[in-house]
């Protein structure tokens, strides 16, 4: 009788590490084309998070408050410093800065109708002021940008605080750019372009160079606008220690840091994901900042980048922040990468969750686009009210795990509250490894 | 005829005093005493009204300015009439850098020289400089147009939209994207008109042309520097 031979064992097909698809597919893609890959939104690669941090609830040494009855503010006020009119938010959840260009007029829309119906500001973004962003919302922020489009004192005055941006967290060191698909005939107009160009907004302010002339710039933008307006400061996360001190020290009302997963209308790929530091890593550094000017609470920060629910809100506040911003979120709100919109993403060659290409004007939920028949998709009331309700889940959220630590303000989370499930977090935000005292990089330092 | 004079009063008080008039104020002359290098003088008019700054001013004088003609007896530090968006800004002496910057519209003239970064990113107004322009002048300029009679520095309309820059000195180097273009009756007649307004005479054939060559208009690899 014979017996069959054995089948030799074989190992499946391994991938590199190194080499994986996805990183294969770059190489290709580059190879094909010959230039780099643009796309929106923030850094997707996995980083240290809020997802990182857990909250000690309230037990023996620690009272909490009743979930539903009890008081927790969640007020914030932005810019009492140096302004005669500072801004009161009733929510510490805030509108990043988005341009008209990158996004439709609807969307613009349904951003202020959404955050005026919660109590929150909205941001303009690099290409003007709209009539409908003004119009619709209540409180609104007036970026101050390197290129500055649309630039004009009449919009200065109109606006209810001024951001002055050196840089954000997709790209610390870089300047905008809109691809031609998005460079309408107002587009174009409101930024002083031709129609139709691949537009780079500038990376540097034209008219100073270092924090001693922001103090100078600053300075006339108060005069300009009688000392009345809050004005901010927009950095990039790199270095939040000395960028939000020199902030401070050139008189800024409320300081922002924005961390590496904050998004972009379009950037290098390379960018988004190799420069900056992620949003975790910025918080302490950018308070310890302040708390060594004797400037904490009274120059207010306000952190963005991969903001999501209302526990990273509680934990960005906990860490010391005042407020926090949302951009990609806010987008996902309005309808942005709706799995009902599937067929449309495939077309693009994407799926929904996955669409970044925010760049193309090509946006099926009338978003990120300046195609007329692609906006007017969006309903902005609609929209408006999808994200009234996000901001309002928010804010609930972070009440509801403030009230569980004790506390009868969202800003009365501390540090203490907070432990860290990895080491990598618990250095970055200072907290101990969950279960120990241990603060990497702080020897010393105990519950 | 009011006169203020800032070594009594503060910047803050002469502004707010300016931005409180109505657009048809009968105080339409000021004048501006001992201004001393200070920052911001006479920022955001928004009057048709005519103001003369006696001494040197520091960074911002002008700026945004609507309307109104303000003259100036002295230097001007860095900023001078930035984002300017009407009006005319006269400048007896020497600017610092970043002149005109972001300009929307109106008409600077200065009668000395400029420094760096003159009419960087304009975007309408027009600005006469009767001496010379330091490096880096009109970049990323995007409308108006630019008058030099001196020489202009390095790398002239660094990515250059589609402002012109008339030069009638020695051009030391052009920027990324910026070329020699022909002079032709428009734009001949454009810089014929500025002159005149800037009290200038002379022949505008004596001038050279500089303006976009539209090669960075769209991403391309062949076009990264």
């Amino acid at each position: 009788m014979s017996e069959s031979p054995p089948t030799t064992p074989r190992t499946p097909p391994r991938f590199s590490a190194t080499f994986d698809p996805y990183t294969i597919a770059q190489i290709q893609r580059a190879a094909a084309t010959g230039i780099y890959d643009i796309r929106g939104g923030g850094a997707k690669r996995a980083l240290p998070h809020f997802d990182d941090l857990l909250f000690l609830g309230a037990s023996m040494s620690r009272y909490p408050l009743e979930g539903y009855r009890e008081k927790c503010g969640t007020e914030v006020v932005l810019g009492a410093r140096f302004a005669s009119k500072p801004i009161t938010l009733r929510t510490p959840v805030t509108i990043a800065g988005m341009s008209f260009g990158a996004l439709s007029g609807p969307a613009k829309e349904a951003l202020g109708r959404g955050a005026s119906a919660v109590g929150t500001s909205t941001t303009t973004g690099d290409g003007g002021m709209t009539v409908e962003e003004r119009g619709h919302s209540k409180t609104l922020v007036y970026q101050y940008l390197p290129s500055r489009y649309g630039m004009n004192p009449d919009d200065l005055r109109k606006a209810d605080a001024i951001e002055v941006v050196v840089g954000q967290g997709a790209k610390p060191g870089g300047g905008g750019m809109l691809l031609g698909q998005k460079i309408s005939a107002r587009v174009a107009a409101m930024r002083d372009l031709p129609e139709g160009i691949d537009q780079r907004s500038a990376c540097r302010h034209p008219d100073w160079t270092g924090p001693d002339d922001l103090e100078i710039k600053i300075g006339e933008l108060r005069e300009i606008t009688d000392w009345e307006k809050p004005i901010y400061v927009k950095i990039g996360a790199s270095r939040p220690y000395y960028d939000t001190a020199l902030a401070a020290k050139a008189g800024a009302d409320v300081v922002v840091v924005d961390g590496m997963q904050g998004g972009t209308a379009a950037t290098q790929e390379v960018f988004i994901e190799n420069v900056g530091i992620p949003t975790l890593a910025c918080i302490r550094q950018a308070v310890q900042a302040l708390q060594d000017l004797g400037l904490h609470r009274k120059v207010q920060l306000i952190v963005s980048g991969g903001i999501r629910t209302g526990a990273d809100v509680a934990k960005a506040l906990a860490l010391g922040a005042d407020a926090v911003a949302i951009g990609t979120a806010a987008l996902i709100a309005l309808g942005d990468n709706n799995p009902a919109l599937e067929d449309e993403y495939r077309k693009l060659g994407t799926t929904a969750g996955a669409y970044d290409d925010w760049q193309d004007g090509r946006d099926p939920a009338g978003i990120t686009t300046q195609d007329p028949e692609l906006a007017s998709r969006l309903d902005p009331v609609k929209a408006g009210h999808r994200l009234a309700n996000y901001l309002s889940v928010l804010t609930l959220e972070a009440q509801t795990i403030a009230r569980a630590c004790g506390k009868s303000h969202v800003h009365n989370l501390e540090p203490e509250d907070l432990v860290a499930l990895t080491i990598e977090a618990a250095a970055m935000a200072r907290v101990p490894l969950a279960g120990t005292d241990w603060i990497p990089g702080h020897p010393g330092t105990s519950f | 005829m009011p006169v203020v004079d800032l070594a009594v009063s503060r910047v803050r008080e002469l502004n707010k005093a300016l931005h409180q008039l109505p657009r048809n104020t009968n105080e339409t002359h000021w004048t501006v005493q001992n201004p001393a290098g200070q920052h911001s003088i006479a920022v955001g008019i928004d009057a048709p009204i005519e103001v003369m700054i006696e001494g040197h001013v520091g960074y911002y004088c002008a700026g945004m300015n609507k309307d109104a003609q303000i003259t100036i007896s002295g230097n001007a530090g860095v900023g001078l009439a930035e984002n300017m968006m009407s009006g005319v800004v006269r400048l007896a002496g020497d600017a610092s850098q970043a002149a005109g910057a972001t300009g929307r519209g109106g008409l600077l003239i200065i009668e000395g020289n400029a420094s760096a970064r003159c009419g960087i990113s304009m975007k309408g107004i027009d600005i006469v400089v009767k001496g010379s322009i330091g490096p880096m002048s009109a970049f990323m300029a995007q409308t108006g147009n630019l008058v030099v009679l001196g020489d202009a520095g390095e790398a002239l309309g660094d990515s250059i939209y589609e402002a012109r820059l008339f030069v009638r000195g020695e051009v030391k180097s052009l920027g990324a994207d910026c070329e020699e273009k022909p002079l032709g009756s428009e734009e001949r007649a454009i810089l014929a008109g500025l002159l005149d307004r800037a009290g200038v005479d002379v022949p505008a054939d004596s001038f050279r042309l500089f303006g976009s060559a539209r090669r960075l208009y769209h991403f391309h690899v062949d076009n990264a520097y």
